[in-house]
């Protein structure tokens, strides 16, 4: 058995680039399908207020492992061969779609009705009331939560390694595989998301304060 | 599409998969119990514990909020060996998923204990209560009530995080699922068939849990 070398550190550390790539993949496709889901469950068309609520649930009542490998193998019944990348960047993306909504279905709905009623009186119509004078007012709101959402799929990313994505988690395990120093190698990675991870949740926590104070 | 359906496969292996469904019950049920005593003990540190023990309980939730699960449970079965801890896939998993709920958990306590205002405290003091009087009479239902949405739901995410546990063949769903997947290569069927059981025991759990909530904690409306 051979030791752990600057190379294997650096192999590990490079993996770290996936991961972040991932993350940026899955909260794009989940902040577009998260809005759709949002104004969908916010909106006054009883069908998809339904069909979203639905997704909703589905996608907070089953573990994210299960959504992965489900997106891993559900392309392939119709044909389609995904690779671990394309799985893991779809299941993430939806799983966020879901998440996403869900907040900020939260955040619009903190907005007071006479911002709507208002609105309507001065002849806006629905996309541009939205646009104009509610989503800024729930932006505000959506942000604290959102940020802290980022942190839970950054960390959501490790699990692509179960399907065989080689982020930096997996990459961790093909070198302790060989060098088997698992104390070292699995403390260094959790400190490579710790770094990540913990401006954003600091981030998130100081806006929630602000905000809460904004609301007194 | 011209993929053929083999759900047989699956269900002709309904035992293991009902033993790996209760597996991830107990598994998830105990987390919840041991992890609610960590969350309690943690939470009071926090607010009225010295410094030292203070600053020790921050560092303990901020390191476990902003790390995987998946890390913390590599870190707890292959890395604690190595100070001389030899746990077994299923020791490791329960005790992965004690330390990472109770991270989350002091912090909902802390703010059920915070939620109460401190002239209920006061007034309790004045009708002449003691402390742990005031604590279960005037404390404990409301603080309750205040945190049992978020605590719950964390409980739910318990219970669906314990399926990562598979990825150190602990014995519960997933790893069931998992090896009927390598026997019968029936991969979307298996999967598809265990991602509706964990979504009847998340249902099964908001149930109980809305049960508890009538039973136990329910208040006359104020007025």
């Amino acid at each position: 058995m051979r030791t752990l070398g600057s190379g294997d550190i650096l192999f590990i550390l490079l993996a770290l680039r996936w991961t972040l790539l991932l993350s940026l993949a899955a909260f794009v496709g989940g902040s577009l399908g998260g809005l759709l889901v949002a104004l969908m469950r916010s909106g006054t068309i009883k069908a998809l207020r339904w069909i979203a609520f639905g997704y909703i649930k589905l996608f907070q009542g089953t573990p994210l492992l299960m959504q992965l490998f489900l997106a891993f193998f559900i392309p392939g019944i119709f044909g389609f061969n995904v690779d671990p990348w394309g799985a893991a960047a779809l299941g993430l993306s939806l799983h966020a779609s879901a998440f996403l909504g869900e907040i900020w279905r939260g955040a619009i709905e903190t907005v007071p009705k006479g911002q709507w009623e208002a609105s309507a009186a001065l002849g806006l119509r629905y996309w541009r009331q939205m646009r104009l004078i509610v989503l800024p007012q729930a932006l505000r709101v959506a942000i604290p939560p959102t940020v802290g959402f980022l942190v839970q799929l950054i960390k959501a990313t490790s699990l692509a390694s179960i399907i065989g994505f080689v982020e930096i988690t997996r990459a961790a395990q093909v070198i302790n595989n060989a060098v088997f120093q698992p104390f070292t190698i699995f403390g260094l990675v959790g400190l490579a998301y710790f770094v990540i991870c913990w401006p954003l949740s600091a981030y998130s926590k100081r806006m929630e304060q602000r905000l809460a104070l904004a609301r007194r | 599409m011209n993929y053929v359906f083999e759900f047989s496969a699956v269900f002709e292996a309904w035992d293991e998969l009902l033993a790996g469904l209760i597996r991830t019950v107990w598994l998830s049920g105990a987390a919840m119990a041991i992890g609610l005593v960590v969350a309690i003990l943690g939470a009071l540190g926090k607010t009225g514990g010295p410094r030292p023990l203070r600053w020790l309980i921050d560092a303990y939730i901020e390191l476990i909020r902003n790390t995987p699960f998946l890390i913390q449970l590599f870190v707890i079965f292959f890395g604690l060996p190595a100070i001389g801890l030899r746990l077994e896939a299923d020791q490791a998993s329960l005790l992965a998923l004690v330390v990472n709920v109770g991270a989350y958990g002091i912090e909902i306590i802390r703010a059920g204990i915070e939620s109460i205002h401190h002239g209920q405290i006061e007034a309790g003091r004045a009708l002449g209560l003691k402390n742990l009087q005031i604590f279960r009479l005037i404390v404990l239902k409301p603080a309750l009530q205040a945190i049992y949405p978020s605590l719950t739901s964390q409980f739910i995410l318990l219970m669906l995080n314990s399926s990562v546990c598979s990825a150190i063949a602990a014995s519960e769903l997933t790893g069931a699922a998992n090896d009927i997947q390598a026997r019968t290569f029936r991969s979307f069927e298996v999967y598809f068939v265990v991602t509706a059981l964990y979504l009847v025991l998340s249902v099964m759990f908001w149930g109980i849990f809305a049960w508890i909530e009538r039973s136990f904690l329910r208040q006359p409306a104020p007025r």
